[in-house]
Order: C-alpha cells, then sequence, then structure tokens
C-alpha cells in the first residue's frame, strides 16, 4: 500500500518537473536528512519533554502518583495564579490593542514621507536591539517617587505618582512594552501596507475619492491579514515583558505588575514542578488556540 | 493622481481648458502650500516621539561618561539623602572615561560576565547556522511524508513563550546533567525553531528553475545546496543570525532558571544587581554591554527588517 502512495507523488512531481523524473522520490528522503540533525534536536529538548509534561500534570510531584485532575483543580484555584493570570491578561487586552493602533497609524505616516523615512524608522526600531538590562538604570531612575517622570510632573504642577509602589506599577509595564514594540509592529505593518498594489489606490483617487476614504475603503481592508499576525506576534512579544518588569522590580514586585512568570520562578524555586506542569499545559493550550484561529484566518482570507 | 487629472485636461485641449487648468495649477500651489505645512506638522511630531523613544538610550549612554558627584547632582533625590526632586542632562557637564575605564579594568567580575555573555551568545549563533540552515533548506524545497505536519510543529513551537518550555527544558537538561552549565543556556536556544522558519522563509523564495538548472547540469542535492541555497538564502541567514543573536544577548529568563553560579553568569544578569549607588559603574557596564547589540544593529538594519517581516507575511 505504502508504494501505491509512493509512486502516486511520483507521478504528481512528473507532471509538475517533467525533467526530474525519477529523482523526485530520491528527493523526499534527502531532505528528511537534511532537516533530521535539527529535527532530532528539537525533539529532545521541546517536544518530548513537553509530553512528559503533560504526563506529569496528571501526577503529584513527590510520589508520581496519578492524581488526575487534581493540579488543575489546585492551580485554578490558587490566588496567586488567578491574580497573575488577570493580571498577564490585562496587561494584554491593553497593551495589544493600543500597540496595534498605534504602530498602524505610525506604519501610514510614515509610508507617506518621501525624505527622512529610513531615519525615522531606525530610530522607532533602535529599542529593538536594546538589550532591557543595560536601560534598567534609566528605568529605576525614570520610575523612582522622586524620579524623573515624577519631576517633569511636579513641573506640570500634578499630583506625583508612586510608581513602583502602587497600581501605576501597571503602567509602568505598559510603558515598557509600547516603547520595546512599537518600532517591530510598525516594520511590520509597514510590509503589509507596501503590499497594497498603489494600482488600486490610483483608481480610487480618479473616482474622486479622497485621502480618508482610500485609508477606509482600500487600506484597512488590505491590511486585515497582516492584523491577525500582527497582534499573534503582538501577543506573544507580550509575554517577555517579563524582563522589564523583573528587572525594575525584581522577584516580588508590586501586586498589579505580578504576572505569569513571577508565579512560575517563584513555584520553581519551590520545586512544585506539579503546579507548573498544569499551569504550562493551559498556557500551551492558550497558545495553540490561538494559532488555529490564526491558521483559520488565513485559510479563510485566501 | 495629479498627472491622470493634467492628462484628462491636456484631452479636452480647447483654449476655454486652458484657462481652467491654470486655475487648477493655482489652486494645486495652493494645495501643496498648505500641504508642506502640514507636513511640517507631521515631521514635527514624529522627530518629537522618536526623541521621546531615543531618550532612554542617550540617557543611558551620557550616564557612561559622567563622574560620580555629577551623578549624585541629578540622582542624589532618587539614592537617597538629597532632596528635591531627581533631574538629567543630556551632556555630561565634565565628560570622562573614567568609569569606563575603571569597569574594564578594575573590575574583573565585570570581564567574566561579558565573556559568558558573548559565549553564550556566539555558541548559540553557530549551532543555529549549523543546524537550522540545513533544516531549513529541507523544509523549504524538498516534499517529503509528514512534511506539513513537521512544518506546523516548528510553528508552533516558535510561537510558545519561555513560561511553556521552562520546565520541558529543565527536565531533559537535568537528565543530561547540564544545569548549571552555559551548556544549559546554550542548548535549548540551539534547537529553536525560530531562525529555521525566517530561514525557511527566505530559501522558499528562490525560484525552481535555478535549482531545476543546476539539477540537469548533473549537480547533487549537498552541492546545489551549498552551492546555490546558502549563496541566494543569505540575506535570509544573516536575518536570522541578527536576530538570533539580538535575542541571546537579551537572555534573561533561561539563565536566571538554569544558572546558578553566579560566575557563570551572562551581563544581563548582572546589571540589575548593581544599584543606583554605584550608578558609575552601571551605566558604564549597561554602555558596555548596549555597544554590540547597537553596532550589529547599524550595520545590519536591513537584514533585521527584512527578519521581522519575513517571520510575519502569510503562506
Amino acid at each position: 500500500m505504502r508504494k501505491k502512495g509512493k509512486a502516486g507523488r511520483v507521478c504528481r512531481k512528473t507532471q509538475k518537473y517533467p525533467l526530474s523524473g525519477r529523482r523526485a522520490v530520491r528527493r523526499e528522503f534527502a531532505g528528511l536528512l537534511f532537516l533530521l540533525p535539527g529535527l532530532v534536536g528539537v525533539l529532545c529538548f521541546t517536544l518530548l519533554p513537553f509530553l512528559e509534561v503533560i504526563k506529569r500534570s496528571f501526577q503529584s510531584a513527590v510520589t508520581q502518583q496519578w492524581v488526575g485532575l487534581k493540579n488543575y483543580r489546585e492551580v485554578f484555584s490558587n490566588a496567586a495564579f488567578r491574580m497573575a493570570a488577570e493580571n498577564t491578561l490585562r496587561f494584554t487586552f491593553i497593551c495589544i490593542p493600543l500597540l496595534v493602533v498605534f504602530s498602524l497609524v505610525l506604519a501610514v505616516v510614515l509610508q507617506k514621507l518621501r525624505t527622512g523615512k529610513n531615519t525615522l524608522k531606525g530610530m522607532f526600531l533602535v529599542p529593538v536591539a536594546v538589550p532591557a538590562a543595560s536601560v534598567v538604570l534609566v528605568w529605576k531612575a525614570l520610575f523612582h517617587s522622586n524620579g524623573l517622570l515624577n519631576a517633569v510632573l511636579e513641573r506640570f504642577c500634578a499630583e506625583p505618582v508612586n510608581w513602583m509602589g502602587s497600581n501605576a506599577a501597571f503602567a509602568v509595564l505598559v510603558i515598557s512594552y509600547l516603547w520595546k514594540n512599537i518600532g517591530y509592529d510598525m516594520v511590520l505593518w509597514m510590509a503589509g501596507l507596501s503590499g497594497i498594489p498603489t494600482a488600486i489606490y490610483e483608481a480610487a483617487r480618479v473616482d474622486g475619492a479622497g485621502e480618508w476614504k482610500c485609508f477606509l475603503k482600500i487600506t484597512l481592508p488590505n491590511l486585515k491579514p497582516a492584523l491577525y499576525t500582527i497582534s499573534v506576534l503582538s501577543f506573544l512579544n507580550s509575554f517577555k515583558v517579563f524582563r522589564e518588569a523583573w528587572l525594575v522590580a525584581g522577584d516580588y514586585p508590586h501586586q498589579s505588575m505580578y504576572l505569569i512568570q513571577h508565579l512560575y520562578n517563584n513555584w520553581f524555586r519551590e520545586l512544585s514542578f506539579d503546579k507548573i506542569a498544569a499551569a504550562a499545559v493551559i498556557n500551551a493550550a492558550l497558545v495553540f488556540g490561538l494559532i488555529l484561529l490564526l491558521q483559520r484566518a488565513w485559510d479563510s482570507e485566501v | 493622481m495629479t498627472g491622470a487629472k493634467k492628462g484628462r485636461s491636456v484631452m479636452q485641449g480647447s483654449g476655454k481648458s486652458k484657462r481652467k487648468s491654470s486655475r487648477k495649477r493655482k489652486i494645486q500651489r495652493k494645495e501643496r502650500g498648505s500641504g508642506s505645512a502640514g507636513r511640517l506638522l507631521v515631521y514635527t511630531l514624529l522627530f518629537l516621539l522618536a526623541a521621546v523613544i531615543f531618550f532612554p538610550i542617550v540617557f543611558a549612554v551620557g550616564g557612561a561618561f559622567m563622574q560620580q558627584w555629577e551623578l549624585k547632582e541629578y540622582l542624589g533625590s532618587v539614592l537617597g539623602g538629597a532632596q528635591g526632586m531627581a533631574s538629567w542632562s543630556l551632556v555630561p557637564k565634565a565628560p570622562t572615561l573614567q568609569p569606563l575605564v575603571e569597569v574594564l579594568i578594575d573590575s574583573p567580575q565585570f570581564f567574566v560576565m561579558f565573556w559568558n555573555s558573548m559565549r553564550i551568545s556566539v555558541f548559540i549563533l553557530i549551532g543555529q547556522i549549523v543546524f537550522g540552515v540545513p533544516a531549513a533548506w529541507g523544509l523549504a524545497r524538498f516534499s517529503f511524508p509528514g512534511k506539513r505536519l513537521l512544518l506546523m510543529l516548528y510553528i508552533v513551537l516558535m510561537l510558545m513563550p519561555f513560561q511553556v518550555l521552562m520546565l520541558p527544558e529543565y527536565l531533559v537538561l537535568d537528565d543530561l546533567c547540564l544545569l548549571d552549565t552555559h551548556w544549559a543556556v546554550i542548548l535549548p536556544a540551539v534547537f529553536s525553531t525560530f531562525p529555521v522558519f525566517i530561514m525557511y522563509r527566505f530559501f522558499c523564495g528562490i525560484p525552481e528553475a535555478v535549482l531545476e538548472a543546476a539539477r540537469i547540469d548533473g549537480a547533487g542535492n549537498l552541492q546545489i545546496f551549498l552551492r546555490i541555497g546558502i549563496p541566494l538564502g543569505a540575506a535570509g541567514i544573516v536575518s536570522a543570525s541578527i536576530l538570533g543573536f539580538l535575542e541571546s544577548w537579551n537572555m534573561i529568563e533561561q539563565p536566571m532558571t538554569f544558572l546558578k553560579t553566579k560566575a557563570l553568569w551572562p551581563l544581563s544578569l548582572y546589571l540589575p544587581e548593581i544599584g543606583l549607588e554605584e550608578a558609575g559603574a552601571g551605566f558604564a557596564a549597561a554602555l558596555l554591554m548596549l555597544i554590540p547589540a547597537l553596532l550589529l544593529f547599524l550595520s545590519g538594519q536591513e537584514y533585521l527588517e527584512q527578519g521581522i517581516t519575513a517571520a510575519a507575511v502569510k503562506e
């Protein structure tokens, strides 16, 4: 039966590339050979151990006994987990729309410029390259209660904010995330924008469409596939904001910036692997679901 | 747009329309006038925003050239002791190389951490190229059973955050007795699927006809890969390398979880330990960490952009 299948493939190949003929069969396995060394590493370091983690999420950490859904129940009823998950989700729902809209505006404006486009693009993109640790002192000096930001606020006769010790700590996260990612998303949007054929715009303008109408009726609909990807990538980058949070506030920050990663690190220190395992599976399922949604969105666009 | 309009008015072509078109030109000139004012506003806003984004970097760089008394003057209230609010000057009053020299020469600790970072990042880079380039080539240019599934696996793993992979990686590293060695940070990153995916996108862009021609001339698979694939996909390899290096240079979660011995720590973990009390040394060390990343950015901005885009454009 296998043989039959292979023959079928050869046939298809020969039709597509009439000259390659029999070689197509050999090429199939050569491809696997190229992939194999890397694939073995990927399997050993991520996929197989992840299956192990799934197994462990149903076991007790100490005795390795099967405990069913106990770990999951424990995770969901854990107050720290709820807080961390809530913060992480709140962060996501506030930051991603902000970032996506803001970077889109920036990209549209920048795309229209004739001079200075690349300079500005470079300036917005620099934070992508800046290691979080090398600006940590700046962040500390900015957000200290006697820091620079409060000095500026004072000058404008506003109340100083206790950035690190109140709910405003959440704003520190938002600012760091926007700072780091605005250029990244802008580049993605610009790639999307340059993919729209200019002929459409020209046709619309001949028909008397204004700038604003062009944006609403041509630019936005054409950017829809880019929107999905950019949202997902921004979502994934949002997990990395833990770095800034940890750098400015350490292991036990103010409640409002206590993220999932903080919680994992604390569990890690307590060696409660069963809880981490269950939480990791939940987390993976969430991300996986999102990827499937994205895939579907792509497919329906085609 | 103006070309099309002009074309139409020329086509009308009578004397009457000539006057009309001259009026039109006047209107156009007026529009351009208001446009230039608008453009000035746009540019001002953009450069203001860019300045705000740039500020932390200028801040960090300037701080590295300040003397301790100057830092104390500005940041005294943050450090404690002084009254009032912090202030800052973008340009140091009395620029000095002293803190930089001190960090470079008098603190062996810094040196160890710097080379730890370098070693980790370079090893990761080499590993990603050695294992990733052939893998990307295999995925991009061949068809074999299960390829779609493997590609899906690579994309899913690429998008998984560290929180998900932390425990799995820890378990393997524990089994291999690699915890608390540099390999614990290097090996999982070598097999990260992100660079593979970026290079995969670039390799997919090579036209099949080129490879077909080489095949007719009798080139084998390995030859095609080495002689055609690598040179034509070089931009992809460079893009993936730059993104990969920046990522590993900036790595925090992984060393934090897998390295216990302080002597093995990379710079990214060492820097936050320097409080504002030793701000001079802190700024200098931060600058030395910033320099390789910025140099890479300046020399490869174009590739960086291509790499960012490659991960996102839909298939």
